[in-house]
């Protein structure tokens, strides 16, 4: 199916056309440099806006029609509410009730709740996804079903992918918790309150058409305006876009497993041995029952040390609100809200603050606020000795997860990925990853339940924590004594010849191949 | 003799276990249905230790079903083993693991028994990690967490456990049955360095005496030379007014402890949180423990939910005199480890103590003395012990006597 093959700077195979366009083999952390112009919308008139503001049809079909739907286009739709979303299935069934085909879904993330795609993807309504694919979809994706390939990207790489003209959309479909009839919307008010509208900037900047689907619409002005009713072309309201109760979905509780709850407190405890816990420092802790726990060992040793942050980084949840209404940090810089708490404390406090993934991870711009935070803390399905990590596949070699902020938090200043060792018989740390998401020269510490592993380029840490009583290891020690464990090395999935997607680096290059699995 | 067994466990909420159907037929081999979680990566080496059992046991012709949720090649072997054994073919035989090297670490008498982490026997997946948590003892528990008909199956996953896993310098201990099912428990552990065994229910000293001639007989029929130490449980009336002569049963009884759930009923009346009621046989453990020079440990703390009733309940029993706690989750051990360290005061009259035991000993003096005080050797040692945990609690720095700085 590929057949313009070429090992980039990682080592890996890569195809050089992904979906019949030229793609740029990864060339290492920071040596790609674009040349040329952002992308930019097409220009419009006022003349052709309705005067009074009045943007409201009738139905999303309505509206699909009028943006001008047709075959083969890109429609974009977003995660605010992770599981709970109940737009974008709607969007392509309206697609098929309206007869087009081979359209391209962009979403920002898709989750179990999209399931019912599958049955787009095997009519022909969608030719392919070019997003995270989780669960069921990730499945049809390894099992080589889908028509083009699936492309992964950051969030960080989407917006760079969108702003460089790599992906053009014809139609955005935003799901705004508020809106008002010009198209002025926000996550922060109405029964189906998620926060944030963070991931559709991109979409709401520089698609061709722009839909605002909403089940609160009130009178101008919609107040705060998170996303401009100026650059949205039609508004539609329904009787509910969302189940913000679904936000909290399984990876955003904290854990309960003992195992689990060492690592984050070994992860917390490097953290200040490392003399990163300090006055005005700033921290991210990603989603997943490890990461959240470590921000509430974090929490209890600031306390102790009598000390607060300057910033942390959301994902939000109720424990970084606690630590803001304490006093633990000044503010909090929020990509998404992962509880309700943490959309009630948007809403209230000014020092909670949305940010998108153009603030926060787009490589292609004049910096962005990734590479200045302290510590990061992120999962990981498997880290090879090399510290080189995988997050969107498991050792089976099934697509299972989307890599998130993942691949742009690792421009922190310190990486940590707290994870254990093995899964029930399945070892983490292994001698090549199944697919890479992340260099190794990025990632600075491993903490699993049977020993931190420090990354030998980063010295200084090594040093910081020498005559610490931490558990510090080589890691191929902790992957010996896993495999050990495990009985053996685990033999390699058997995985065919097709290209099922490829996993992009943060400026768009291609780092990553992912195979189609047999069996 | 059956035509079919089964052992183990399968579904959807199973973790680290797995379960066999083993059928017997009179011939077409071996037809084995191998389901696993792990099957890409283990599907063969999987099948190839199967094969290799039923070959050990001499079974040529069955249809064996195999449904996998992850388990560790020792818990395999474990319910196989224990599939067949339920078949009931004559003279059952052991099919052993490797003893691993890191499984056959000693222990000492006098050693720290804070903690001790109880685990149910027969579930794997509470066992593999268990030595991470750092507790003093770990406990293999064949007696009240194992179902009754489950009985035989922990008997090999336990064994297997002490063969195979890393406990990482806990105390390695087993709670055997009450006699005389215990008896039969201690065949299988015996020979896989076990360190303590806890006698549960015990009323008397002959039935320490039991257990003790059954593990000098199979440690000699094994010609092995390790010490095996015993925790007497008190969990009865009878067994609390007989404390003493239970606590010197035996030259190998390291330390008494005390079961709350069953004493408690045993006397007629609930466990509350208070302990009004056990008050009389916590003391009555702590003097009998004493008076044999053994360490008397407490009862378990099994709200795992409150940690701050955790961390009072040991505060308590350190003032009563114990040495030791029971728990049954890994996060209860450092609140116990914490609780049970010595106060900034106690280290520095025992640092005190200490120097002037090492000056006197320096200076040739038979008599220790602080300023106009002399010192016992009792005081002495118990000092030297405070010294000891409050290095081990990181309250100290080892080298605390080269003014070393405290980075606890």
């Amino acid at each position: 199916m590929v057949k313009n093959m070429v090992k980039n700077a990682a080592g890996r195979l890569v195809p050089t056309i992904v979906n019949d366009k030229p793609a740029i083999p990864y060339q290492g952390v920071g040596k790609y440099r674009p040349g040329g112009n952002k992308a930019a919308p097409p220009i419009v008139s006022c003349a052709d806006y309705p005067a009074d503001g009045n943007k409201v049809v009738p139905d999303l079909k309505t509206a699909l029609i009028i943006a001008g739907i047709k075959d083969g286009m890109t429609i974009s739709t977003h995660h605010h509410f992770r599981n709970g979303d109940l737009v974008a299935n709607q969007v392509f069934d309206a697609a098929a009730e309206i007869g087009v085909r081979d359209l391209m879904w962009f979403p920002s993330a898709s989750f179990p709740c999209h399931a019912p795609i599958i049955k787009h993807l095997d009519s022909g309504v969608v030719h392919h996804i070019e997003g995270s694919m989780n669960g069921p979809l990730g499945d049809y994706c390894s099992a080589g079903k889908m028509r083009g390939l699936g492309v992964l990207r950051s969030h960080g790489g989407r917006y760079q992918a969108i702003q460089d003209g790599e992906v053009h959309i014809d139609i955005a479909v935003i799901a705004a918790p508020t809106a008002d009839p010009f198209g002025n919307a926000n996550g922060l008010t109405g029964p189906s309150a998620c926060g944030l509208l963070g991931f559709a900037l991109a979409d709401a900047q520089y698609a061709d058409k722009v839909i605002v689907v909403t089940d609160n619409l009130v009178e101008f002005p919609c107040i705060p305006w998170q996303i401009h009713g100026n650059y949205v072309d039609h508004v539609v309201v329904m009787d509910k876009i969302g189940e913000p109760e679904k936000i909290v979905s399984g990876t955003t509780e904290i854990t309960r497993s003992p195992d689990r709850l060492l690592i984050a407190e070994l992860a917390a405890k490097f953290v200040k041995e490392a003399g990163i816990l300090r006055d005005g420092f700033s921290f991210q802790a990603g989603a997943g029952g490890t990461t959240l726990a470590f921000a509430i060992f974090l929490k209890e040793m600031m306390k102790e040390m009598g000390i607060k942050a300057r910033f942390v980084r959301g994902g939000s949840n109720q424990h970084l609100v606690q630590m803001l209404e304490e006093g633990l940090t000044d503010y909090i810089l929020d990509g998404q809200t992962f509880d309700l708490e943490g959309v009630r404390s948007m809403r209230e406090n000014p020092r909670h603050v949305n940010t998108s993934p153009f603030t926060s991870y787009n490589y292609h711009g004049k910096g962005n606020f990734a590479s200045m935070v302290d510590v990061v803390v992120l999962g990981a399905t498997e880290v090879d000795v090399n510290f080189n990590a995988n997050v969107v596949t498991h050792s089976d070699g099934r697509l299972l997860h989307g890599i998130g902020g993942w691949q742009n938090c690792l421009f922190s200043k310190c990486t940590i990925l707290p994870i254990p060792s093995f899964r029930d018989r399945i070892p983490v740390i292994v001698d090549e990853v199944t697919t890479l998401c992340g260099p190794g020269e990025l990632i600075d510490v491993v903490v699993t339940e049977r020993g931190i592993a420090i990354n030998p380029l980063r010295q200084d840490l090594i040093e910081a924590t020498k005559n610490s009583s931490l558990p510090i290891r080589p890691i191929d020690e902790i992957k010996k004594e896993v495999e050990e464990i495990c009985g053996g090395k685990p033999a390699k999935p058997k995985l065919g010849d097709k290209i099922v997607a490829v996993v992009k680096w943060v400026d768009g290059t291609v780092l990553d191949s992912i195979y189609q699995v047999l069996d | 003799m059956n035509l079919a067994a089964e052992a183990g466990r399968k579904g959807a909420e199973v973790r680290s276990d797995c379960w066999f159907r083993i059928a017997l037929t009179s011939s077409g081999g071996i037809q084995l249905n191998l389901n696993s979680k792990v099957k890409t990566m283990y599907g063969s080496a999987i099948e190839a230790l199967i094969r290799e059992g039923l070959t050990y046991f001499q079974i040529d012709h069955a249809i064996v079903e195999f449904e996998d949720s992850g388990a560790l090649p020792f818990t395999i072997m474990a319910r196989l083993e224990t599939a067949v054994r339920r078949l009931g073919l004559e003279q059952p035989k052991q099919w052993l693991p490797e003893f691993k090297p890191f499984c056959q670490y000693p222990t000492s008498r006098e050693r720290f028994r804070r903690s001790r982490l109880y685990l149910p026997g027969n579930e794997p997946k509470f066992m593999i990690n268990a030595g991470i948590h750092k507790p003093d003892g770990i406990i293999l528990d064949l007696e009240d967490s194992v179902a009754p008909q489950e009985k035989d199956a922990a008997q090999t996953l336990v064994r297997n456990a002490l063969m195979q896993i890393d406990f990482y310098g806990a105390e390695r201990m087993v709670r055997i049955n009450q006699l005389p099912r215990g008896l039969d428990d201690l065949i299988f552990v015996i020979p896989y360095n076990v360190h303590v065994i806890l006698i549960p229910k015990c009323e008397s000293g002959d039935q320490v005496k039991a257990v003790e001639q059954q593990v000098e007989r199979i440690l000699a029929e094994r010609g092995l030379k390790q010490e095996v130490y015993y925790m007497p449980i008190i969990e009865s009336a009878l067994g609390a007014i007989r404390a003493y002569e239970i606590a010197t049963a035996s030259p190998n009884i390291v330390a008494l402890t005390i079961g709350l759930e069953d004493y408690t009923a045993d006397i007629g009346t609930q466990r509350t949180l208070e302990g009004r009621e056990s008050f009389w046989a916590r003391s009555q453990v702590v003097n009998a423990a004493r008076a044999a020079g053994i360490q008397p440990i407490d009862t378990v703390f099994s709200d795992v939910a409150d940690m701050e009733g955790l961390r009072q309940s040991v505060l308590e029993a350190k003032a009563l005199g114990f040495d030791g706690k029971g728990c049954i989750h890994p996060r209860q051990i450092p609140v116990i480890h914490e609780a049970f360290a010595p106060s900034p005061e106690e280290i520095e009259k025992a640092k005190k103590i200490v120097m002037a035991f090492e000056s006197a000993q320096q200076n040739g003096l038979g008599v220790v003395a602080l300023g106009s005080k002399m010192i016992d050797p009792p005081v002495v040692k118990r000092a030297q012990r405070t010294i000891r945990l409050a290095i081990d609690s990181g309250k100290l720095p080892e080298n605390w006597q080269e003014g070393g700085e405290n980075h606890g």
